[in-house]
């Protein structure tokens, strides 16, 4: 985590009382929004033990977590619930999980808002959940003793029962909170001097229980955002236009929209956030009548300065500002990198590239919007309810602290739904026509309006000294910036050469754990693809860009220097200076990805090879260690058979094991996919790729085999949506090398591009 | 007012013959464990079953289907014990899950037909199913988990079969 975002908003600095403000809910729980008519939904009945916001307990002693971060699909809510089972003492069968809706008190205790990415969650929380499920035991634990009539500290917790060994009486927890006797109140001191298990104490974490939301997700009946069903409500289709960004509406002519049964209104969005632009909502009674509405609108546009750009003028433009000296801001610069490349007895230079990338979660971009009084409700799956609320509000026009963001499961998020456009026509529409409104997505509007990855373009250059040692290494990453579209100044991070924030989330992993005397980074803001193609976080950020360039340039000086890759590596991370800890992490990771692969114990076939890459992934200051060896079969035709990929990983203390192996795998077929499969391109201003007929992510068949290893040493618990997703491309394209000799630089990787590159 | 024959029931949907089934089956009658993917039959999440067969069910139209048997997932199984449904949970395959319903209806469709299938076989089936979330190992694990189940309890069946 970076140093700047410990405090966002104002909150931040009273969150502990906000949030553990201890007693029962007919007393303690009247805050932030709660005197908001409908915010009631989110307190508990009067009659329950609600030890903090987190989580109550009810008579009948089910315990219900409720879980302020998105859940898309990485078992978030679930996870919360288990770290708050092991403090309280609590069964497993007897927890229950709740959606936050916005209101502050749910807001992350690290971040001070909520957004949910960064695969911050698990170790931001772990502390704020462990300290409420302990609260909670030991104040249910006072009111069994005083209802006893024992000590309290003679009494024995565990699976939701309280027990007196001596006298063999019990309470269950259902018992206690009936009785009205759990009373015990916490100040923040008192919060932050429990005293929490150790780990050798711990009995469900490290345990794989089963995940809370799987069993709604095999029947139909969890709710996602596009299920939400409003008493009354119509349904409204975009229009969208040709242009990704940039467009406005000159007419519209809904004569022949009239004619379709149901039809209500044409709404031409007015969007004062710039969100959206250009956008048209058909409204009608049902989605169907919407989707025909929205095809028989004729709507003439003015496409704006963005029109006639593509991925080619992006990428011109990106080579052009990367030449001039006084492009960008710096991100790292040690040493004096200029002098020791003019001195070094070998310099090699390379240009490596990434494709604009699509999310394309498969649940389609979804709002609902109600006007209630004077409250406007949405109901959505969305990654940033703080942000995503104020867009809300902006679109209606009222203050953000009249809305109020139901929030659902997420049919996948992937960083798509930190974004809040979806919010804009649904509320517009909702205004618009007096009544509530679901808007939903084409597959075709999904694609086209997504805040991509963005396209980028990086130029490394590494000297290395007569022993081939790396002396130097300058890095310049060129991009559109799309942590600064926030406009949220905390996101960004000062430049270290006093030239202005620059948003690290397009520079993030360079900041390797790599001893390199002379080391830059320059950030490089590629404005031209900042304004036409607003992009947005897409699974792992700017490390799914950096590793590329950084461990591929490793891979390109030993082959240079005649060393072996992966024991060249292990040279780097010597721990010296700064690098101390993490590079000797990483070191061992690879070592555990090298073993479990049999890295370099046989001779291949002809024409296959095995790839290394280890990374720092997501940020230097949370990472997971991760390291990745692929192995791979190359035909003469250039054509690319991925036959193993073997992760190994660095999480520190793992909370659900399994779910671990599953987010791992997961994020480690995105980067397959993204290695591989996944391109889009920018013409006249618009995403050319509409569908998954040509935006082809990876299917089943296309899935190798996957060995994983989980590196559990006890250290604090790191994240894992997403570092894996940053370490397979370069670990195939160094694949890739070994078995060819072909190199690839440029994302996806295509068979002309490997057959270009063999050596003839 | 076409009436769809839907788990067993059957309903009048307010709905054009023109609809995707799809929509009928979501709007009108709120069963919204059909999930609406892509609107073109390329990623079947909206897979459900019309006689047995699994159709994407936002290319077939509502006119086409009237007086055919339609299951969703709702009705797969009574209870949601489906062999398929339980080996989700034992294998704990969903992710975000919002593919999931399509793939189980899919799924089902194979084993049917073919108790016993072969990794080949499991994989050609499901390809155009796509899951975001990359779960496609542990689908496959599940498959072959709920296929032999169903072989087991299958042959317990024969065993009890009076003589």
């Amino acid at each position: 985590m970076n140093q700047h975002m410990k405090t966002i908003t104002p909150e931040a600095t009273d969150l502990s009382r906000r949030s553990f403000l201890v007693g029962t809910a007919a007393t303690g729980l009247v805050l932030g929004y709660a005197g908001v008519p409908g915010i009631g939904e989110a307190l508990a009945a009067p009659s329950n033990f609600e030890p903090s916001v987190w989580y109550a307990i009810a008579p009948d002693g089910l315990v219900t977590v409720t879980c302020g971060k998105a859940d898309m699909g990485q078992h978030i809510a679930s996870t919360m619930a288990q770290i708050v089972c092991e403090e309280l003492g609590a069964k497993w069968s007897d927890m229950r999980v709740n959606l936050a809706s916005n209101d502050p008190k749910f807001n992350d205790p690290v971040l001070g808002a909520q957004i949910t990415g960064g695969s911050w969650s698990t170790m931001m929380n772990f502390d704020a959940m462990s300290r409420a499920g302990a609260a909670g035991r030991m104040a249910l634990t006072e009111g069994a003793a005083a209802a006893m009539g024992v000590p309290a500290s003679d009494l024995v917790v565990r699976d939701s029962m309280i027990v007196h060994p001596k006298s063999k009486k019990q309470m269950s927890f259902a018992d206690v909170v009936k009785s009205g006797k759990a009373t015990k109140t916490f100040t923040p001191d008192e919060l932050k001097a429990i005293k929490l298990k150790t780990p050798d104490q711990y009995t469900m974490i490290g345990v794989s229980v089963p995940q809370l939301d799987i069993p709604s997700k095999t029947n139909g009946t969890a709710k996602y955002g596009i299920d939400v069903m409003i008493p009354g409500m119509a349904y409204g289709a975009v229009v969208t236009p040709p242009v990704r960004f940039g467009a406005t509406v000159k007419s519209v002519d809904d004569s022949a929209a009239k004619k379709v049964p149901g039809f209500i209104k044409a709404v031409t969005l007015d969007d004062k956030t710039q969100t959206t632009s250009g956008w048209v909502v058909a409204v009608a009674s049902t989605y169907a009548n919407a989707k025909k509405a929205a095809e028989a609108l004729k709507i003439a546009y003015d496409g704006g300065p963005n029109a006639k750009v593509s991925s080619q003028s992006l990428l011109d433009e990106a080579r052009r500002l990367q030449k001039l000296d006084d492009s960008g801001q710096f991100f790292v610069k040690d040493g004096d990198p200029a002098a020791a490349l003019g001195t070094a007895a070998k310099v090699l230079e390379a240009e490596y590239t990434t494709s604009i990338n699509i999310h394309a979660p498969m649940e389609p971009m979804n709002a609902t919007a109600e006007f209630k009084g004077d409250i406007l409700h949405i109901y959505s799956g969305n990654q940033f309810a703080t942000r995503s609320g104020a867009i809300a509000a902006g679109a209606a026009g009222i203050d953000p602290k009249f809305v109020v963001m139901h929030q659902m499961w997420l049919g996948g998020g992937f960083g798509r739904r930190l974004d809040a456009d979806m919010m804009v026509p649904a509320v517009q529409a909702a205004k618009a026509i007096g009544k509530p409104v679901k808007v939903i997505y084409t597959r075709e509007n999904d694609m086209t309006m997504d805040f991509s990855r963005p396209l980028t373009y990086q130029k490394v250059k590494a000297g290395v000294d007569g022993d081939g040692k790396l002396v130097a290494l300058s890095h310049d990453v060129v991009s559109a910036w799309p942590t600064q579209r926030w406009g949220i100044p905390d996101f960004l991070t000062p430049s270290v050469d006093k030239k202005g924030p620059l948003d690290s989330f397009t520079v993030n992993g360079s900041d390797f754990f790599y001893t390199v005397p002379n080391h830059y980074v320059r950030a490089i803001k590629n404005e031209m693809a900042h304004n036409a193609t607003p992009s947005g976080q897409l699974r792992s950020v700017a490390p799914g860009w950096t590793f590329w360039a950084v461990e591929s340039m490793i891979d390109e000086i030993a082959a240079a220097t005649g060393k072996d890759p992966a024991q060249y590596r292990i040279s780097l991370l010597d721990g010296a200076g700064k690098n101390d800890g993490g590079a000797q992490r990483l070191r061992n990771t690879l070592l555990a990805a090298m073993g479990l692969a049999g890295y370099g114990t046989k001779k291949l076939p002809k024409g296959e090879g095995m790839g290394v890459a280890c990374v720092s992934s997501q940020e230097r200051a949370t990472a997971s260690w991760t390291a990745c060896v692929a192995h791979v079969a190359v035909a003469p035709s250039g054509e690319v058979t991925v036959k193993k990929l073997t992760v190994a990983t660095d999480v520190g203390t793992q909370v659900h094991p399994d779910n671990i192996r599953a987010q791992v795998e997961g994020a480690a077929m995105w980067g397959l996919s993204l290695a591989m499969y996944e391109k889009a391109t920018l013409k006249d201003g618009g995403i050319e790729q509409t569908n998954f007929d040509s935006y082809t992510p990876l299917r089943m068949s296309q899935v190798p085999e996957v060995a994983i290893a989980v590196i559990a040493n006890g250290e604090k618990a790191t994240g894992v949506g997403e570092p894996a997703v940053t370490v397979i491309a370069p670990a195939i394209g160094n694949a890739i090398f070994n078995a060819s000799g072909a190199r690839v630089r440029a994302l996806p990787i295509t068979a002309e591009a490997v057959k270009g590159s063999m050596k003839a | 007012m076409p009436t769809l024959t839907i788990n067993g029931r059957s309903m009048p949907v307010d709905a054009a013959n023109d609809t995707p089934l799809l929509w009928a089956i979501r709007e009108q009658l709120q069963m919204t464990g059909t999930k609406f993917g892509c609107g073109a039959g390329l990623c079947g999440a909206c897979t459900v079953h019309v006689n047995g067969e699994a159709v994407r069910s936002c290319q077939t139209l509502v006119g086409d289907v009237a007086g055919k048997k339609i299951t969703t997932i709702e009705g797969l199984a009574p209870k949601g014990d489906h062999p398929l449904q339980k080996a989700w949970i034992a294998e704990q395959v969903p992710q975000c899950g919002y593919c999931q319903s399509g793939q189980i209806m899919q799924a089902a469709s194979l084993l049917a037909k073919n108790a016993n299938p072969t990794k080949e076989e499991v994989v050609a089936h499901m390809d155009g199913n796509l899951c975001r979330c990359m779960t496609y190992s542990r689908i496959q694990k599940a498959i072959m988990r709920a296929a032999t189940e169903m072989r087991t309890a299958s042959a317990a069946g024969n065993e009890r079969r009076p003589t």
